[in-house]
């Protein structure tokens, strides 16, 4: 199959190794991968502050990017998740009828990476191997915006090594919340710090998500504290094998000041 | 004022009722998240009641079919509100009952207080209403030398306590029973000293103190859960027996609504008396529900008086986008599931309204300049709109909200300068490069400057790669 | 313009453009048959005492109930087979508030249970008198007919008059504004004893 990566710019700047492990994965399991080039945001954090007329043309340069692809996946839940409801309604409040209309068509092509294995491509045991003891932390757009469910942890209930602890609480959000950390911060500090308690009382070494965003949160937080758990995206986990080495490369929060 | 200006959707009048905060939520937050009793009870209370509503929702096969025609009917009823209210006027005023119309706080008011003066008393006893503590009905009344008291414990804890509301059900859910007892101890008259902090003891203690004063008051105030236009029937939900005691023992009974809560026929009541209680004290029904019709002669109060409150509703309602926030049942399922809620408790929010249907409702009613903070107090991790029981997209209504809010003009710079960089590829390729760069000074310094320092305060920042995912790609 | 042309004009101009016109989808369930056990289990979980006795045992039933001598508050029409010889009938010929409030309890008939969660509903008929008989007195024994019973919410509401003061009864009083916990007893009767016939 022949796969559009909507790589996001959060992945693409800061987080590439989950992006080049989508790659890594979906080419190992025989597809083909391309990168449309245009590609930049999609606008949620403009539309998630209350800048929805300054998302109007990201919204339209994501629709042209990628309307020409039959399948489109993001290592993301909350990107896939703008893409899904909030596209659509831009274009709409900016009176784009057309838009809309293209926005939902690519919106249905759209998938978060564990939709597009477990229900695309019917794929649960990737063929990964990671030998970690992980804790898994569902990320609020996978769950709710997007209802993954159980998917991602089937996946990673299929990879060969590793060990995988429930986590308390999972489904409490990790406080990220974009713009939120900045202007609530103190309260972001109080939920991520109940996230984090948990995250330890599992005994994991790596706490995995399928989001970049909640991962540089909860990781910022994992790091700060000194407390030798690391955060690594749910594609990584995936892409891992025998062969080709478990951690390509670290993405994990390093020392701010 | 001209005719045409008075009948146009009007906000809530400022200066009267408990509709704005006094500081900006983040300010507000950061004194209740220090404070630890607070955070423990909270989190104490939050997490039983999700367990038991979680638990009466999981034995409810259709609830999600019951959410549905809950949401329906509440558009049905916003889609038709002025001939609903009319029809709901003609049958409450042929069953014996006096229907008066409010367009603000200070008309509610005031119709209240002329009501209870006709009748000579000096004294109200009081249902638990949100919309009586939304105008300020007790300070008017207070003005007028009339003494509220309010009969709901949890009511009655924060009058006791000089307190205020933080939970739209259980108003004093930030006080643990050790609390209370020092609470009762202090301010309760006639209390026995030999108090203990079990929580059966301080009900019958309210019980023994309210006693005497609900069987010698002659004029009640309540609010109401229901009123169905068709018959009507007002209907009010609780569990302690004292909206009973209001409902039934007075003379003279006066019933404060704001105009979203009447639904259209009797048989509407058949879903909303399933999904409120479950969603909201985690019960398959509560213990009591009081419904009547005008006045019944020989039972209950023989005079009744319905007041109809706009109170910035009209404004809610002409927003096409926000007037599901009219839908709202005042559960508080969404404030029990919150996890800002759990952690800053109700008093950060300002508004009698918290949690998340108070970051949509109260910003809506006041107008969004009044509340500008509050729709930004929501991670939008959706919890709130999954618990709704009648679906209100509570995260679409949040955004939708910040869009209308003022705001900061330095970062409507950065976020103009950012959209314009993210439609100009070249431009975002540089900005990609600069954060590397900006990275690499940063490892020097001290973390990001204000506003952002909020994240390095907490957290640690992500070494940027030295290669982006693009640049990677085009070498491969 | 009185305050009722200026709300109603505010909403009308609010409404505009009128919004569609909205279908409730009431696909929910109304049937179902009526389980007696689960009304039982249901009042029993929110610390009613039930009693499952023939209609001839209602007054025995009652003489366990209330100590010899106590004052029982009754309703206009309330069989009078239902009544021990054991108590002293409090009938209610406009009793005044203080002497319901100083009964030791009340004996009602009911409306309408419903099975579902474990409600009786009383809608002020004669076998059940005025609102304030059963909530003054700190304990209410309630006589439930098995054909009175209904399955659930929907089927109780097609049961119901409107017009009548309907007060709904699930368990004894109780708050849960305490720590969120629900605990028995408050304002109304503290003690609730449904008795249940054939």
């Amino acid at each position: 199959m022949r796969i559009a990566l909507f790589v996001t710019c959060l992945a693409d700047t800061v987080f590439p190794a989950a992006a080049k492990a989508t790659v890594r994965l979906l080419e190992r399991l025989g597809h083909e991968v391309v990168f449309p080039e245009g590609q930049t945001c999609c606008g949620q954090m403009h539309v998630n502050t209350g800048y929805q007329e300054q998302a109007v043309p990201l919204v339209r340069r994501h629709v042209r990017v990628f309307d020409p692809y039959d399948v489109i996946v993001a290592p993301s839940g909350s990107c896939v998740g703008s893409v899904r409801h909030q596209h659509a309604m831009v274009a709409r409040r900016a009176g784009d009828v057309r838009l809309a209309s293209r926005a939902e068509s690519v919106a249905a092509r759209t998938f978060e990476l564990s939709e597009l294995l477990v229900d695309v491509l019917g794929v649960t045991d990737v063929g990964a191997f990671f030998p970690h003891r992980v804790t898994y932390h569902p990320t609020c757009h996978s769950l709710r915006m997007l209802g993954v469910g159980d998917r991602p942890v089937r996946l990673l209930r299929a990879v060969r090594g590793l060990d995988l602890v429930e986590l308390p609480a999972a489904e409490q959000c990790c406080g990220f919340g974009g713009t939120f950390a900045v202007k609530n911060a103190d309260t972001s500090t109080a939920m991520l710090a109940d996230k984090m308690r948990h995250v330890l009382s599992t005994g994991a070494d790596v706490c995995a998500a399928g989001d970049a965003s909640c991962l540089m949160h909860i990781g910022g937080g994992l790091s700060r504290l000194r407390t030798g758990v690391r955060t690594v995206h749910l594609a990584e986990i995936l892409a891992s094998t025998e062969q080709g080495g478990t951690m390509s490369e670290r993405s994990e929060p390093v020392v701010a000041s | 004022m001209t005719r045409t200006f008075l009948g146009m959707p009007a906000t809530a009048p400022a200066g009267v009722g408990h509709l704005r905060g006094e500081e900006p939520f983040p300010a507000a937050a950061r004194r209740a998240l220090a404070d630890a009793q607070l955070r423990r009870n909270l989190g104490h209370a939050t997490a039983t009641i999700r367990a038991k509503s979680a638990g009466v929702i999981g034995e409810v096969p259709d609830w999600e079919r019951l959410r549905a025609a809950g949401s329906a009917i509440k558009a049905d009823v916003l889609a038709r509100l002025p001939e609903l209210l009319e029809q709901l006027e003609a049958a409450v005023t042929a069953a014996g009952g006096v229907v008066h119309w409010a367009a603000d706080a200070n008309e509610a008011n005031a119709i209240v207080v002329d009501l209870v003066r006709a009748t000579g008393s000096d004294r109200v006893i009081k249902v638990k209403s949100m919309a009586t503590q939304e105008i300020g009905l007790n300070e008017a009344l207070e003005a007028a030398g009339i003494a509220p008291v309010e009969t709901d414990l949890a009511e009655l804890i924060v009058q006791l306590g000089e307190d205020r509301p933080s939970h739209i059900l259980v108003p004093a859910i930030h006080r643990n029973r050790a609390e209370i007892r020092e609470i009762f101890l202090r301010a309760m008259p006639g209390v026995d000293p030999e108090l203990t902090d079990e929580p059966a003891v301080l009900a019958a203690a309210a019980r023994r103190f309210l006693r005497q004063t609900f069987l010698s008051t002659s004029v009640a105030v309540s609010g109401a859960n229901f009123a169905v236009a068709e018959t009507g029937t007002l209907a009010v939900v609780e569990s302690e027996g004292n909206g009973r005691m209001c409902l039934t023992l007075p003379r003279t009974l006066i019933t404060v609504m704001g105009v979203e809560k009447v639904v259209p026929t009797w048989r509407d009541l058949e879903v909303f008396l399933q999904l409120l209680p479950r969603a909201s004290t985690g019960e398959r029904m509560n213990p009591y529900t009081s419904m009547w019709t005008g006045v019944t002669p020989g039972d209950g109060p023989q005079a009744f008086h319905l007041v109809l409150l706009d109170n910035g509703r009209s404004a809610v309602l002409a927003d096409e986008v926000g007037r599901q926030a009219l839908h709202c049942i005042r559960c508080s399922a969404c404030l029990n599931v919150c996890p800002v809620y759990e952690r800053t408790g109700g008093h950060a929010y300002g508004s009698v309204y918290p949690g998340p249907i108070g970051a949509v409702l109260s910003p809506q009613l006041t107008g969004v300049a009044d509340n500008a903070s509050l729709p930004y107090a929501s991670s939008l991790c959706g919890a709130c709109y999954d618990a709704c029981p009648v679906k209100i997209n509570i995260p679409e209504l949040l955004v939708h909200l910040r869009d209308q809010a003022p705001h900061p003009r330095g970062e409507a710079a950065v976020m103009a300068a950012a959209a314009y960089a993210m439609d100009h590829p070249a431009l975002y390729a540089a900005a990609q490069r600069a954060t590397r760069l900006s990275r690499l000074t940063g490892r020097r310094g001290r973390g990001l400057p204000p506003p952002l320092s909020g994240w390095t305060a907490g957290r640690d920042l992500p070494e940027v790669p030295a290669q982006t995912f693009r640049q990677w790609w085009a070498q491969r | 313009m009185s305050a009722r042309e200026i709300i109603l004009a505010r909403l009308r101009a609010a409404l505009d453009p009128a919004p569609a016109p909205v279908e409730v989808p009431r696909d929910y369930r109304r049937d179902g048959a009526v389980d007696l056990d689960l009304l039982v289990d249901r009042l029993i979980d929110y610390r009613a005492r039930v009693h499952r006795v023939a209609e001839a045992a209602v007054a025995d039933t009652i003489t366990g109930i209330l100590p010899t001598g106590a004052t029982v508050v009754v309703p206009p029409a309330l069989p009078p087979a239902w009544l021990p010889a054991t108590v002293t009938a409090l009938p209610d010929d406009d009793l005044d508030t203080t002497a319901i409030a100083a009964a030791d309890g009340v004996i009602t008939a009911a409306a309408v249970a419903i099975a579902d969660t474990g409600t009786v509903v009383l809608d002020g008929s004669p076998d059940q008198g005025r609102r304030v008989l059963s909530l003054l007195p700190d304990l209410h024994i309630c006589v439930v007919r098995a054909a009175q019973v209904v399955a659930n919410v929907p089927q109780a509401l097609t049961r119901l008059a409107p017009h009548r003061p309907l007060t709904w009864i699930s368990g004894p009083s109780a708050t849960s504004d305490i720590e969120l916990n629900r605990v028995e007893g408050v304002h109304g009767p503290r003690t609730l004893h449904i008795i249940l016939l054939p």
